[in-house]
């Protein structure tokens, strides 16, 4: 391992300094870019959100990935749906959703963001926060650590860096299959791990 | 007695109860229909016409001072044995700084029936009413501005209703072509199951039919899919 550490760094070194240049993708550049500083957007709505801020506190600072939490939904390319979504929170929810400039990622965090968790049969509480707004990471618990929030940020890091950027993604369809007005994806379009 | 903790016992003088309660009964006793100490608390039960004048009196009475409106409760007593006709009971609950006592003044209330505000005397009944009204549909005459205060907008029902189903009669979904936030009618894949934590051997009671088709492989179902 630090065999190839040290024979890439080699390469860095000689490339910058005979050429001046290195050489990479647009593709790889953006992503990287992209992957490096995820910015969430504070959207802390139950239990979740104290874990939440256990993950971007002194111990396990979410700093360190260049995250930084923002105020403002126009400033931010992530919201963690920390908690409990209810029916009257939903409208709310998609509206901060909507004023997210893309690309956009949304990671619903916790039982009840996933499918309801224990509010699943209450007559208040939307059942998944993925019926109002299409989700790039589940993390379960009830409440998740701060180490597994990191984690699945971690997951959408990765998830980032190997999205083609040239490529329109298909939002419309996740929405669909949601609704249940149209089949799920085939195998094909599926992402796998 | 027995229920008040050691700590709390200090602090109550079973006498000094007694003698409010007295008080109380003999110089409002055409609006009260009960009164007495039950476990070191104090309980009342108004008439639902007189519950204002009952409330003017406690506040300002000089052995009572109940100043302090704590809050104020609905309780569904459907099908309660005797009274069928009385379905739901207000509760407030008041406190006396100056005297440190509590105490509580319940109302029976009919269907269809409404109390009569208590915001000319205590302001703070303007929130707890209309709470009351949300998930009871306990109306309050006279109240200055009666509209829901917790459930969703263009809610239908009032869920602490004890025959309201528990999951309600709709669900909220994104509406990709209208692009908002709609509502559906409610459709539940699993249905909701009392778990018995007291028997080893039975972990599902009540609906396990509903548990065990839940459990047959439908081969129709996945070729529709």
């Amino acid at each position: 391992m630090n065999e190839i550490v040290q024979q890439g760094e080699a390469q860095l070194q000689e490339g910058l300094r005979d050429n001046g240049y290195l050489m990479t993708t647009v593709e790889d550049v953006v992503n990287w870019a992209r992957a490096g500083s995820i910015w969430p957007m504070t959207f802390g709505l139950a239990c979740c959100a104290v874990e939440m801020m256990h993950a971007g506190a002194s111990r396990y600072d979410l700093d360190r990935f260049g995250a930084l939490f923002r105020p403002s939904p126009r400033q931010s390319d992530l919201m963690i749906v920390a908690g409990t979504l209810t029916n009257k929170m939903a409208p709310a929810l998609r509206k901060v959703y909507e004023q997210m400039p893309e690309p956009r990622y949304v990671i619903s965090m916790g039982s009840c963001a996933n499918g309801g968790g224990y509010y699943h049969h209450s007559y208040s509480v939307v059942r998944g926060c993925d019926r109002i707004i299409p989700v790039d990471v589940y993390v379960p618990g009830c409440p998740p650590t701060a180490e597994a929030l990191i984690y699945g940020l971690i997951q959408l890091q990765k998830k980032i860096k190997r999205t083609p950027i040239f490529e329109k993604q298909d939002t419309k369809a996740q929405y669909a299959y949601a609704t249940g007005e149209e089949k799920p994806y085939s195998k094909d379009e599926m992402h796998v791990g | 007695m027995s229920y008040t903790s050691q700590h709390l016992q200090k602090h109550i003088q079973p006498d000094v109860l007694e003698e409010v309660v007295q008080h109380i009964k003999t110089s409002k006793s055409d609006c009260i229909l009960q009164a007495e100490v039950i476990d070191s608390e104090m309980v009342v039960v108004a008439r639902r016409a007189d519950i204002v004048e009952m409330l003017y009196f406690l506040r300002d009475d000089a052995q009572c001072q109940f100043k302090i409106l704590v809050d104020i409760c609905g309780v569904d007593w459907l099908g309660r044995e005797g009274r069928e006709q009385e379905r739901f009971d207000v509760v407030y609950h008041l406190l006396s700084v100056a005297k440190n006592l509590r105490l509580r003044v319940k109302v029976h209330v009919a269907e269809e029936e409404s109390v009569p505000t208590a915001t000319d005397v205590f302001s703070s009944a303007n929130w707890y009413e209309r709470e009351c009204y949300d998930l009871l549909g306990i109306p309050f005459e006279g109240h200055p501005d009666l509209r829901r205060i917790l459930t969703d907008y263009d809610f239908d029902g009032h869920p602490l209703r004890k025959d309201f189903p528990l999951t309600g009669k709709v669900e909220a979904y994104y509406d990709e072509k209208e692009e908002r936030v709609a509502y559906k009618p409610l459709d539940m894949p699993q249905e909701f199951r009392e778990f018995d934590k007291t028997s080893n051997w039975q972990g599902v009671s009540g609906n396990m039919v509903l548990a065990e088709e839940d459990n047959v492989f439908d081969e129709d179902e996945f070729k529709n899919t």
